[in-house]
Protein backbone atom coordinates (compact mmCIF):
# COMPACT_ATOMS: atom_id res chain seq x y z
CA UNK A 1 0.00 0.00 0.00
CA UNK A 2 1.16 3.85 -0.85
CA UNK A 3 -0.52 6.12 1.62
CA UNK A 4 -0.81 9.96 0.58
CA UNK A 5 -0.61 12.48 3.05
CA UNK A 6 -0.97 16.28 2.02
CA UNK A 7 -1.55 18.17 5.47
CA UNK A 8 0.71 19.70 7.78
CA UNK A 9 1.30 18.11 11.22
CA UNK A 10 1.45 21.55 12.22
CA UNK A 11 -2.03 21.98 12.24
CA UNK A 12 -3.90 18.13 11.50
CA UNK A 13 -3.40 15.21 12.97
CA UNK A 14 -3.67 13.63 9.05
CA UNK A 15 -0.58 11.98 9.51
CA UNK A 16 -0.46 10.42 12.58
CA UNK A 17 -4.06 8.91 11.62
CA UNK A 18 -2.11 7.42 8.52
CA UNK A 19 0.43 6.05 11.47
CA UNK A 20 -2.39 4.75 13.54
CA UNK A 21 -3.24 2.41 10.99
CA UNK A 22 -0.17 1.83 8.19
CA UNK A 23 1.00 -2.01 8.18
CA UNK A 24 4.64 -2.30 8.59
CA UNK A 25 6.63 -1.93 5.25
CA UNK A 26 3.91 0.25 3.76
CA UNK A 27 5.16 3.54 1.84
CA UNK A 28 4.37 6.87 2.86
CA UNK A 29 4.45 9.85 0.45
CA UNK A 30 4.62 13.32 2.21
CA UNK A 31 3.13 15.54 0.01
CA UNK A 32 1.78 19.30 -0.22
CA UNK A 33 1.32 20.74 3.26
CA UNK A 34 2.71 17.31 4.33
CA UNK A 35 6.61 17.83 3.52
CA UNK A 36 6.55 19.59 6.44
CA UNK A 37 6.57 16.86 8.31
CA UNK A 38 9.74 15.79 6.96
CA UNK A 39 11.58 18.29 7.97
CA UNK A 40 14.58 18.08 10.69
CA UNK A 41 14.52 19.96 13.74
CA UNK A 42 10.51 20.56 14.16
CA UNK A 43 8.65 20.11 17.41
CA UNK A 44 6.60 17.21 14.92
CA UNK A 45 10.06 15.97 13.11
CA UNK A 46 9.17 13.33 16.14
CA UNK A 47 6.00 12.00 13.99
CA UNK A 48 8.42 10.72 11.15
CA UNK A 49 11.52 10.01 12.58
CA UNK A 50 10.38 7.53 15.28
CA UNK A 51 9.08 5.81 12.52
CA UNK A 52 11.23 5.71 9.54
CA UNK A 53 12.69 2.03 10.49
CA UNK A 54 8.84 0.94 9.67
CA UNK A 55 7.97 2.40 6.80
CA UNK A 56 9.32 3.52 3.26
CA UNK A 57 9.26 7.14 3.59
CA UNK A 58 9.29 9.65 0.87
CA UNK A 59 8.67 13.11 0.31
CA UNK A 60 7.83 15.00 -2.71
CA UNK A 61 10.60 17.38 -3.73
CA UNK A 62 8.81 19.99 -6.04
CA UNK A 63 6.47 20.60 -2.96
CA UNK A 64 9.96 21.00 -0.76
CA UNK A 65 11.05 23.36 -3.75
CA UNK A 66 7.79 25.38 -3.72
CA UNK A 67 8.17 26.23 -0.03
CA UNK A 68 11.88 27.36 0.16
CA UNK A 69 12.64 23.48 0.99
CA UNK A 70 15.30 21.23 -0.05
CA UNK A 71 16.44 17.46 0.51
CA UNK A 72 19.18 18.83 2.87
CA UNK A 73 16.46 19.71 5.50
CA UNK A 74 14.62 15.94 5.56
CA UNK A 75 15.15 13.81 8.14
CA UNK A 76 17.20 10.80 8.09
CA UNK A 77 15.38 7.42 6.08
CA UNK A 78 12.99 10.23 4.02
CA UNK A 79 13.95 9.71 0.50
CA UNK A 80 12.98 12.54 -1.84
CA UNK A 81 11.39 11.40 -5.02
CA UNK A 82 9.87 13.56 -8.16
CA UNK A 83 6.59 13.09 -9.85
CA UNK A 84 7.93 10.21 -12.07
CA UNK A 85 9.11 8.22 -8.80
CA UNK A 86 5.41 9.44 -7.62
CA UNK A 87 3.84 7.71 -10.58
CA UNK A 88 6.15 4.49 -10.09
CA UNK A 89 5.64 4.51 -6.14
CA UNK A 90 1.83 4.08 -7.18
CA UNK A 91 2.54 1.27 -9.95
CA UNK A 92 5.05 -0.76 -7.35
CA UNK A 93 2.68 -0.66 -4.37
CA UNK A 94 -0.73 -1.10 -6.39
CA UNK A 95 -2.85 0.07 -3.88
CA UNK A 96 -3.08 3.93 -2.89
CA UNK A 97 -5.02 5.74 0.09
CA UNK A 98 -5.07 8.69 0.58
CA UNK A 99 -5.72 10.35 3.81
CA UNK A 100 -7.91 13.72 3.24
CA UNK B 1 -11.92 -2.18 -24.22
CA UNK B 2 -13.22 -3.35 -27.27
CA UNK B 3 -14.66 -6.76 -27.98
CA UNK B 4 -14.34 -8.01 -31.51
CA UNK B 5 -17.48 -9.45 -31.18
CA UNK B 6 -19.62 -6.75 -29.17
CA UNK B 7 -20.33 -9.12 -26.83
CA UNK B 8 -20.58 -6.63 -23.06
CA UNK B 9 -17.64 -6.99 -21.38
CA UNK B 10 -17.93 -9.29 -17.87
CA UNK B 11 -18.14 -7.18 -14.97
CA UNK B 12 -14.91 -6.73 -13.07
CA UNK B 13 -15.69 -7.17 -9.49
CA UNK B 14 -13.31 -5.35 -7.50
CA UNK B 15 -13.40 -4.94 -3.36
CA UNK B 16 -13.93 -1.29 -2.45
CA UNK B 17 -13.65 -0.13 0.70
CA UNK B 18 -14.48 3.24 1.40
CA UNK B 19 -12.50 5.02 4.64
CA UNK B 20 -15.04 7.58 6.30
CA UNK B 21 -13.02 9.83 8.84
CA UNK B 22 -14.75 12.78 8.85
CA UNK B 23 -17.98 14.60 11.01
CA UNK B 24 -20.94 15.18 8.78
CA UNK B 25 -22.23 18.36 8.68
CA UNK B 26 -19.33 20.74 9.15
CA UNK B 27 -17.69 19.59 5.74
CA UNK B 28 -19.28 18.19 2.63
CA UNK B 29 -16.51 15.23 2.48
CA UNK B 30 -19.51 12.68 4.11
CA UNK B 31 -21.83 13.16 1.88
CA UNK B 32 -19.79 13.15 -1.38
CA UNK B 33 -18.46 9.93 0.05
CA UNK B 34 -21.61 8.47 0.56
CA UNK B 35 -22.62 9.33 -3.16
CA UNK B 36 -19.75 7.33 -3.93
CA UNK B 37 -20.56 4.60 -2.45
CA UNK B 38 -23.67 4.04 -4.05
CA UNK B 39 -23.02 4.52 -7.78
CA UNK B 40 -20.20 1.94 -6.45
CA UNK B 41 -23.25 -0.42 -5.61
CA UNK B 42 -25.41 -0.01 -8.73
CA UNK B 43 -22.18 -0.97 -10.37
CA UNK B 44 -22.12 -4.17 -8.34
CA UNK B 45 -19.10 -3.98 -6.88
CA UNK B 46 -17.85 -5.63 -3.27
CA UNK B 47 -18.32 -2.56 -1.11
CA UNK B 48 -17.02 -1.92 2.53
CA UNK B 49 -17.56 0.86 4.13
CA UNK B 50 -15.46 2.11 7.46
CA UNK B 51 -16.12 4.49 10.32
CA UNK B 52 -12.92 5.85 11.97
CA UNK B 53 -11.72 9.01 13.50
CA UNK B 54 -14.50 11.46 13.48
CA UNK B 55 -15.97 9.48 11.00
CA UNK B 56 -17.61 7.47 13.47
CA UNK B 57 -20.00 10.39 14.02
CA UNK B 58 -21.35 10.04 10.78
CA UNK B 59 -23.91 7.13 11.71
CA UNK B 60 -25.01 9.01 15.25
CA UNK B 61 -28.47 8.13 16.09
CA UNK B 62 -30.87 11.62 16.32
CA UNK B 63 -29.12 13.76 14.12
CA UNK B 64 -31.11 16.96 13.25
CA UNK B 65 -29.67 18.90 10.49
CA UNK B 66 -32.88 20.18 9.29
CA UNK B 67 -32.80 22.74 11.82
CA UNK B 68 -29.93 24.18 9.96
CA UNK B 69 -31.47 24.09 6.35
CA UNK B 70 -28.92 20.90 6.17
CA UNK B 71 -29.64 17.81 4.37
CA UNK B 72 -30.21 15.05 6.31
CA UNK B 73 -28.31 12.23 4.85
CA UNK B 74 -27.86 10.10 8.05
CA UNK B 75 -31.38 8.37 6.97
CA UNK B 76 -29.60 7.13 3.73
CA UNK B 77 -27.03 5.05 5.54
CA UNK B 78 -30.47 2.84 6.45
CA UNK B 79 -30.95 2.52 3.07
CA UNK B 80 -27.19 0.93 2.30
CA UNK B 81 -28.69 -2.67 3.04
CA UNK B 82 -31.34 -1.70 0.04
CA UNK B 83 -28.26 -1.50 -2.31
CA UNK B 84 -26.86 -4.43 -1.11
CA UNK B 85 -24.30 -2.85 0.98
CA UNK B 86 -23.91 -4.89 4.28
CA UNK B 87 -20.22 -4.40 5.00
CA UNK B 88 -19.53 -1.95 7.42
CA UNK B 89 -17.38 -1.45 9.93
CA UNK B 90 -16.25 0.74 12.78
CA UNK B 91 -12.90 1.08 15.07
CA UNK B 92 -13.10 0.18 18.31
CA UNK B 93 -10.91 2.69 19.38
CA UNK B 94 -12.11 5.86 17.49
CA UNK B 95 -15.51 4.83 19.12
CA UNK B 96 -14.17 4.49 22.24
CA UNK B 97 -12.19 7.80 22.39
CA UNK B 98 -15.27 9.80 21.54
CA UNK B 99 -17.54 8.32 24.20
CA UNK B 100 -19.59 6.31 21.97
CA UNK B 101 -20.97 2.56 21.62
CA UNK B 102 -22.25 0.36 18.81
CA UNK B 103 -25.71 1.15 20.68
CA UNK B 104 -25.09 4.85 19.51
CA UNK B 105 -25.31 4.11 15.48
CA UNK B 106 -28.22 3.99 13.13
CA UNK B 107 -27.32 1.39 11.38
CA UNK B 108 -25.60 -2.14 12.48
CA UNK B 109 -22.25 -2.40 12.18
CA UNK B 110 -19.23 -4.57 12.94
CA UNK B 111 -16.50 -3.65 15.63
CA UNK B 112 -13.03 -3.82 14.66
CA UNK B 113 -9.66 -3.19 16.68
CA UNK B 114 -7.41 -0.75 14.88
CA UNK B 115 -4.73 -4.03 13.57
CA UNK B 116 -7.79 -5.81 12.20
CA UNK B 117 -9.06 -2.13 10.70
CA UNK B 118 -5.38 -2.44 8.96
CA UNK B 119 -5.65 -5.49 7.72
CA UNK B 120 -8.94 -4.99 6.19
CA UNK B 121 -7.56 -2.18 4.68
CA UNK B 122 -4.57 -3.60 3.70
CA UNK B 123 -7.73 -6.89 1.55
CA UNK B 124 -8.67 -3.95 -0.86
CA UNK B 125 -8.59 -3.41 -4.19
CA UNK B 126 -9.64 0.03 -4.37
CA UNK B 127 -9.39 2.24 -0.95
CA UNK B 128 -11.12 5.67 -1.03
CA UNK B 129 -10.81 7.63 2.04
CA UNK B 130 -12.36 10.83 2.74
Amino acid sequence: MLHLVNKSPFERTNLQACLNRAVPGSAILLMEDAVYASLRGTSQSDLVAGAVNAYDFFVLAPDLAIRGLDASQVLQGVEPVDYGGFVDLTIDRQTVQSWL
Amino acid sequence: MTHPDDTPAEIVVKRFLYVNRKAPHGTVYALEELEMVLIAAMFEQDVHLAFLDDGVFQIKKNQKPAELALKDFSKTYGALEDYGVEKIYVEKESIEERGLTPDDFIIPTTVLRRDDMSALMESMDVVLTA
